[in-house]
This record gives structure tokens, sequence and C-alpha cells, in this order.
């Protein structure tokens, strides 16, 4: 048995019944991540020390403790823009340097007091700007299933590292799909609960409206367990929501009759991948089998999403990314002047992805141009939200694909910044409206890449959302296969 | 519209960036290309539709305003630990008054 391919509910289970000790699968783990991180490259810094004495400490309170969660013990990998105290954090950027967080996100926070034990840190675009992990400042992350693909992005280092079980589960974050992206293209589980349902405090920000974290996981469960302990209020983070947290995994019951699913024809569109669409197609069908009752509407200005995004996305971004100036943290150039520092501190310090975005966000907030652009997005957005709005008054969960296409090939899109955005279709619109979704296996095609389904639920109903998700999975065998490294 | 080199370095300036001649040149076609491409946004009357506010309900935020109370987590030292340049318990910064 190599357990570092166990799920974390599996794990779990032996751990409780101490056939294993997290010692033990803690250092399976790094086993696994020495044969497989070579060809993967999907982490940025690892954490073995503290992650075998956080291993350590974990038996030891399952020998003294009663009320245990179940990720006692269970190796977690965490995607490098989350603060970690004393874990280098660099968001994938060489201006945060050899940056040391001074305190740990809540996130993070809330794994610890779980006895979760922290692999290390996984590698992103840089600030989470892309769909392929090719904007990192270290390496490209490559597709387990095919060396020669993209992991997808942002949190493709995460997605890489669940699918070739360098870790049990991961957290990811997901601005405009780069948890569910890379999910679908690694044959994993991947959630973005609904905007305010989990803290972002200390989650190094992109576009604060949309930013959200979540787990990126082996299969359905595992997204229900990991979220069970993610969710819920945080002070520290004043868009947290109060709402109380439901019992997600008892909401596993398998049971989808009578549960109104709704299919967007909008999101059947030319330029997709046949056999992506053709998988998705026998996904609905395998619900309606299952009991559902599947639906056409219509969400009639999803066209307008990628354009509203980019926008907001990057107005936001140039805002958030003032910070780093290069004077009380990370990297500092050396120049004549103030100003002259701030200049090169920034051309030195940012990848190009992020100066163009930093550049757009910072032209649509500009003077003459914030009326046409920036307030323009932010009421079409309005629009966006309308849309859903509507269809949620008769439908439970919303099915679509997660990605037009499979994996795509490294350096296919790097050229080519519009149509690298154009990979994040049909996950932007969910984060313009704050909406719940997630990413599962749904087939794979010619090449044996994985296709995603995308499961769209309402604000702050990730039960359902998961109760519909797991269904499908239980019926279908897809989230078992694993890639060959 | 054309994006013109003189405009990337107005919003460079802004966005205190600075770029070689070969990235003002190669930013002034992308960036032209991807607001281009955000110009759909003007097919659509919004003249009616609110700008877009917080998913979260209001009433909901100020239920759960905290007390106002400082707890400065975390120290002085571990704040400082990252600064490219510290003084006792300051941050170093370039002059900007000569």
């Amino acid at each position: 048995m190599i357990l570092s391919a166990l799920t974390l509910q599996q794990a779990s289970e032996k751990l409780r019944r101490r056939e294993i000790s997290s010692v033990e699968l803690t250092e399976a783990v790094f086993q696994r991540i020495s044969a497989a991180d070579d060809k993967t490259h999907a982490y940025l810094t690892l954490a073995r020390e503290s992650a075998l004495e956080q291993a350590k400490q974990a038996d030891a309170r399952r020998n003294s403790e009663t009320q245990l969660s179940p990720l006692l013990g269970i190796p977690i990998a965490i995607k490098d823009n989350f603060l970690t105290r004393g874990v280098r954090t660099t968001c994938a950027s060489k201006i945060l340097g050899d940056f040391m967080p001074p305190y740990d996100a809540t996130a993070i926070v809330k794994l610890h007091a779980a006895g979760a034990v922290i692999v290390g840190k996984t590698n992103l675009d840089e600030f989470a700007m892309g769909s392929s992990a090719e904007n990192s400042a270290f390496h490209p992350t490559r597709n387990p299933w095919n060396l020669g693909r993209i992991p997808g992005g942002s949190s493709g280092g995460s997605a890489a590292a669940v699918a070739a079980d360098e870790c049990l589960a991961a957290l990811g974050t997901d601005t405009g799909g780069s948890i569910r992206q890379p999910a679908a293209c690694c044959g994993i589980v991947g959630l973005k609960p609904t905007y305010g349902r989990v803290s972002r405090y200390g989650i190094i920000a992109f576009a604060s409206s949309m930013d959200q974290v979540g787990p990126m996981t082996k299969d359905v469960s595992d997204a229900a367990c990991l979220l069970q302990v993610l969710a819920g209020h945080d002070p520290a983070d004043s868009t947290s929501s109060i709402r109380s947290v439901p019992d997600y995994s008892a909401a596993l019951n398998g049971d989808v009759k009578g549960l109104c699913i709704g299919v967007p024809k909008e999101y059947f569109v030319s330029g997709m991948q046949p056999e992506v669409e053709n998988a998705v197609r026998a996904a609905v069908q395998q619900l309606e089998k299952t009991g559902a009752r599947i639906e056409e509407i219509s969400l009639p200005h999803t066209e307008y999403a990628v354009a509203v995004y980019y926008v907001v996305a990057t107005a936001e971004a140039s805002s958030n990314l003032a910070r780093y100036d290069g004077m009380r943290f990370g990297h500092r150039a050396e120049a004549k002047d103030l100003t002259e520092t701030y200049m090169l501190t920034r051309a030195e310090g940012f990848g190009a992805e992020v100066k163009r975005r930093i550049m757009l966000g910072t032209y649509v907030l500009s003077h003459g141009y914030y009326d046409a652009y920036y307030l323009k997005a932010q009421r079409v957005r309005t629009l966006i939200r309308r849309d859903f709005d509507n269809a949620f008054t008769h439908c439970d969960v919303i099915v679509t694909p997660t990605a037009p296409t499979t994996a795509f090939k490294l350096a296919e899109k790097t050229q080519d910044p519009l149509q690298m955005y154009l990979s994040d279709i049909y996950t932007i619109s969910t984060n313009l409206a704050g909406l719940p979704a997630l990413s599962l296996p749904c087939g794979f095609d010619r090449d044996n890449l994985p296709i995603g389904l995308q499961m769209i639920g309402k604000h702050f109903d990730e039960a359902t959302l998961l109760r519909a998700a797991h269904a499908y999975e239980q019926a279908t065998d897809w989230h078992k296969k694993k890639p060959t490294l | 519209m054309k994006l013109t080199r003189e405009s990337v370095q107005r919003v460079a300036t802004l966005a205190r960036l600075r770029l070689t001649a070969d990235e003002e040149t190669a930013l002034a076609g992308e960036l032209d290309r991807i607001l281009g491409y955000m110009d759909k946004l003007n097919d659509l009357d919004t003249s009616n539709v609110p700008v877009f506010v917080d998913s979260n309900d209001v009433s909901e935020i100020l239920e759960k305003l905290r007390d106002d109370k400082v707890v400065n987590r975390p120290n002085t030292d571990a704040l400082l630990a990252n600064a490219p340049e510290r003084d006792k318990t300051f941050f170093r910064v370039p002059k900007i008054i000569e």
C-alpha cells in the first residue's frame, strides 16, 4: 500500500484506527516528493523538518486528546500565496525575495488547530495571475498526466501535487478560476467557496472583491471535509460571513432526486474541444439518470464576463500591488532618489504578466477612463449577477464545462495574453457574482488528459453543490484514475 | 483607438514602473488589443443598471463589526525582520528631502 496515494479520509481512517502514524504518512509523502517532484516541479519550498515535527505532535495528540479533527496528522500542501509563519512565502515573485511571514493566514491557523501537517509551498503564476503556472518567477510546473502540458493555473502547483500524490490534499486560491481550471487540467476536485465563506486574512491580495480560498482534493468528500475546517467568520476579514457553517459531510447523502440542474446554453460555444462538450453532455445525462431534473437555461451576459473580469481584476490588482515599493519588505533596488527607487524596484521585481496587469488596471482607473472602463464593467457585473439570480429562482445547481479545452502545451499561449485570458471563460462569471463552484473529473480526451465538469451553486449553498457533485462521483470512477509518472 | 507609446509612458509613471523601450512598444500593442476586446462592453446599455456592490448583505456587515481595540499582532521585531534596511525600531528608507 502506497500511503501517499490515499485520499484524505482514507488516511484519516487509518490514523484513527492506528494502522499508521502521521510520521509514517508524512515520510511516505516526502518519499513520493523525492521521486515525483523532479518531474512535476509542483513545490517551491519544502518544509520537511517542521512537517515531521507537526506529524509527531499529531501522533501525540491522538493519544492524549478525544475531540479530534479528521485533518489530524494529514499532510497538506499550501499554495505559496498563503502567509505561513517561518516558512518562506514568495507568491512566485522575485519582488518578495525571501520573505518570511511574521504570522499565519487564518486558513493556516485553522489547519494547525486541526492538527494538519504542512508539507510545503506550491508553485503558482506570479501573484496568482495566470492560467498555466508558467508565469512563476522560479519555474513552470508540469502536468502529471503529461509532462509536456501545463497543469493549469494559477494554483498549478497545488493541483499537480494532489494529482501526483505529493500530498493528500492542498489549499488553493481562486480569483477567476485559479482553483477550478487547474483541478480540471490535473483531474482532481477543486472547490471555490462563496465569496465570504472562508477568511482571506493572510492571503496575498490579488483582486480583493473576488479572491477566495478553497480545497483541492482527490475526491468530493475530501473537499467537504477540508471546507468544514476552513469555513467560518474571521474578525480579521470584514468580508467573511457570520452565517453558520453547515455539516458538509452530512450533506453527501447521494440523493439528487428532484434537484433541478440548469445547463446554460451560452456555455456550449464554438471553439470548445468536442471531447470536452461530449464528456460534459454525458455527465448531464448521468445526473439525469441519478434522478436530477435537467433544464436548459440562459445566462445572457456570459460573453461579457471575460471583459468585465479583466477590467475589475486588474484595477484591484494595480491598487493591491502598489504596496510593493521596496520600503518595508522584499526587494529594493538602488537608485538616486525615492521615485526612481520605486520604479526600479518594481521593474526588477515584477514579471511580464504582472506588469501587464498593473498597467491595464492603472489605465482603466486613470482620469478620463474610469467611467468608460471601470464603472462600465461594474455595471455589467451587476447584470451577470442578475443572470445567476434569475437562474437560481428555479435551479439548484448549474452544470458547465470547467474549461473549453483540456490542458494545453507549455508555451502554447504565453505569447498571446488574450488567448490565455480566454481559458478562464467558464470560471470567471462565478467570481464576479460571488458564487460557489467546483470542478470534478468527468472524462478524458484522446490524449488521456482529464476533462473537468464545473458545478455552480447558490450563494452559501456549498452543501447542495457538494451533494450533487458527490452523487455524480459515486456513479462514475473518473476520480479513481491516476497518472503514471 | 490606438494606444500610443506616450500614453503607455504616462500610465507607467502613474504605476511607478520603469519600462524599457522594448517593453513600451510591446505593451502598447498588447494593451491596445486587450482594451479593444473590452470595448464590447459598450454594446450594452447600462444607463439604468447600478454599479455592483459586495455580494454580502450590508445588514450582515453591520452585525459583525469588531470592537475598536488595538491588538498589535505581530510584534515590532517580527514586522521589521523583512525590512531591506532597518535602524533599531524603524524602517530605513531613501532620503526624500535634499
